[in-house]
């Protein structure tokens, strides 16, 4: 069998300064993550639905409670960041905005435009739901 | 083509490819970059669809099911729907499979979790597919 070889490694993530983009990079995976599990809300949400009155009283019963408030809100901001951190990526692929400020107005973009979006969204939804 | 190729040679006639010619741009896991391509295909389909996506949640919020069921029965609200779900279900599909490539080591550990991701992205999207279809079937 070959022996395994003792190749140099490149540094690990704590030998760098701390970024904004690296940060926001993690967040990016995060928020992916938390959107792949919530999927099964939206599959519960729409089997509910289908299934009848009873079935969707429940998910009413659960979005219309605090935790379950919590968690959409959550979804929600996860989603809109998610989003707008993808359109920063589409803009990479296209090969603009790598200078050192054009990458931090991007990532600052992202995070702010996620979190105004997800209380604007909000805002309207109770403005329209009347807080249902 | 050469005399040995003309003369029974097992080698089929498209071999003018080079060898480096059938390789090139396929990688370590022999199917290239399409999931780099798809994960990219699906994303611009999920950003023009979270649109009106929000525009319907928003138009169901505070109505009861038979409300609701009116509605994601319409059939252009259900292929939004369902457009939605596919390009959901496939983005975190190969998402998901990025992020246990980065993090998961052990071989049989990670070939076990990309599999669970594969049963798990499939089962969401046909449990909502199936959802969608029985709301506009009307049955």
């Amino acid at each position: 069998m070959t022996a395994r070889i003792e190749r140099p490694l490149s540094p690990h993530l704590q030998t760098y300064r701390w970024t904004l983009t690296m940060a926001l990079s993690i967040v990016h995976r995060a928020t992916g993550v938390a959107l792949y599990f919530g999927t099964l809300l939206l599959a519960w949400w729409l089997i509910a639905a289908a299934s009848g009155p009873a079935a969707y009283a429940n998910v009413q019963a659960f979005t219309t409670s605090f935790i379950g408030r919590l968690i959409v809100f959550g979804y929600t901001w996860a989603l809109l960041h998610h989003l707008l951190s993808g359109i920063r990526h589409f803009v990479w692929d296209l090969g603009y905005g790598f200078k050192a400020n054009e990458r931090e107005a991007l990532t600052w973009g992202a995070l702010i435009g996620g979190i105004s979006l997800t209380v604007l969204l909000w805002i309207a939804a109770y403005a329209i739901g009347g807080g249902r | 083509m050469s005399v040995r190729e003309s003369h029974g040679s097992p080698r089929p006639a498209s071999s003018m490819r080079t060898p480096l010619g059938r390789v090139r741009h396929l990688g370590a896991s022999h199917s290239g970059t399409s999931d780099f391509w798809r994960q990219r295909v699906t994303a611009v389909a999920l950003t023009v669809l979270i649109v009106p996506v929000i525009v319907v949640v928003m138009m169901l919020l505070g109505r009861n099911q038979a409300g609701a069921a009116q509605i994601l029965g319409s059939w252009p609200i259900a292929i939004i729907m369902l457009l939605f779900v596919i390009a959901s279900a496939w983005h975190m599909k190969i998402g998901m499979q990025v992020v246990i490539e980065d993090y998961v080591h052990n071989e049989k550990l990670k070939l076990a979790t990309i599999m669970a991701n594969n049963f798990f992205s499939a089962a969401v999207a046909l449990a909502s597919i199936y959802a969608i279809l029985k709301l506009s079937s009307g049955v």
